[in-house]
């Protein structure tokens, strides 16, 4: 496992960032569709659980809503948009740390 | 493209498409909205669209499709009017029902949730560039 020795933890985080975008697009795009049940993904357990075949599908759960719609809808737009909003700058983060990571390998290896 | 796997700029895509068919049957609805008909058959009906999920198996996306439209909404106002030249034989004229506040009301929610679903696709975009350049 040389490659995530290279990035630690932050290879399998990347994966999880970009799924946890995903899920919360599909929660935004559904936020007037009746029945719809908004899901978000448990970071630390879908860490936990990277490299397994569903890790990211079994940390994915169900919302529990501060209210109750009638039409049985579960998305909540607000916290949508700051969970969004959260995920991306974590996911830019994610990217710096990897591209520091990278630098730093770069530059260890030219011996400037 | 059925049967590939979806993006989130899929699923955002898709969704404004929706939402953008959404905004069409509102815009008919209020254009209707005080129109009058010969008949109840020939008189407008209000139309609204039935959002359903759309799941993708492979990625656990999930985005929203218009299953179908349908006319909702009350049935036509029969009003005496027989200087009306669409009044039929019994001086009557049949009112499109439209709820125009209520339209109204739809119009500004579909406009806000479009945003939304452009505010994600902006987000996404720029982080798959962000990831593109990664190492450079």
């Amino acid at each position: 496992m040389a490659g995530n020795d290279l990035f630690g933890v932050h290879g399998t985080a990347l994966a999880v960032r970009s799924a946890r975008m995903g899920v919360l697009a599909s929660n935004i795009a559904n936020a007037s569709t009746p029945g719809f049940k908004a899901r978000d993904i448990d970071f630390r357990q879908a860490l936990a659980a990277a490299g397994t075949d569903d890790g990211i599908a079994a940390a994915t759960k169900y919302r529990l809503p501060l209210q109750t719609s009638l039409d049985g809808n579960t998305v909540e737009l607000s916290q949508e948009q700051t969970a969004f909003a959260e995920n991306a700058v974590q996911y830019q983060t994610t990217l710096s740390f990897l591209n520091g990571r990278i630098n730093t390998l770069t530059r260890a290896l030219k011996g400037e | 493209m059925p049967n590939q796997p979806l993006t989130v700029i899929q699923v955002a895509g898709r969704a404004m498409t929706a939402q953008l068919v959404r905004m069409n049957t509102t815009a008919s609805n209020l254009a209707n909205a005080g129109g009058v008909a010969s008949s109840a058959d020939a008189a407008y009906k209000t139309m609204k669209p039935v959002f359903r999920t759309q799941f993708d198996q492979a990625t656990g996306l999930a985005t929203v499709d218009v299953q179908r439209i349908v006319s909702a909404g009350e049935a036509p106002t029969k009003r005496y009017d027989p200087a009306n030249p669409q009044a039929d034989k019994d001086g009557n004229v049949f009112e499109a029902a439209v709820d125009e506040t209520r339209e109204l009301v739809d119009m500004m929610e579909t406009a806000r949730a479009y945003q939304n679903n452009v505010e994600v696709m902006q987000t996404a975009k720029s982080l798959v560039i962000d990831t593109l350049k990664l190492g450079r």
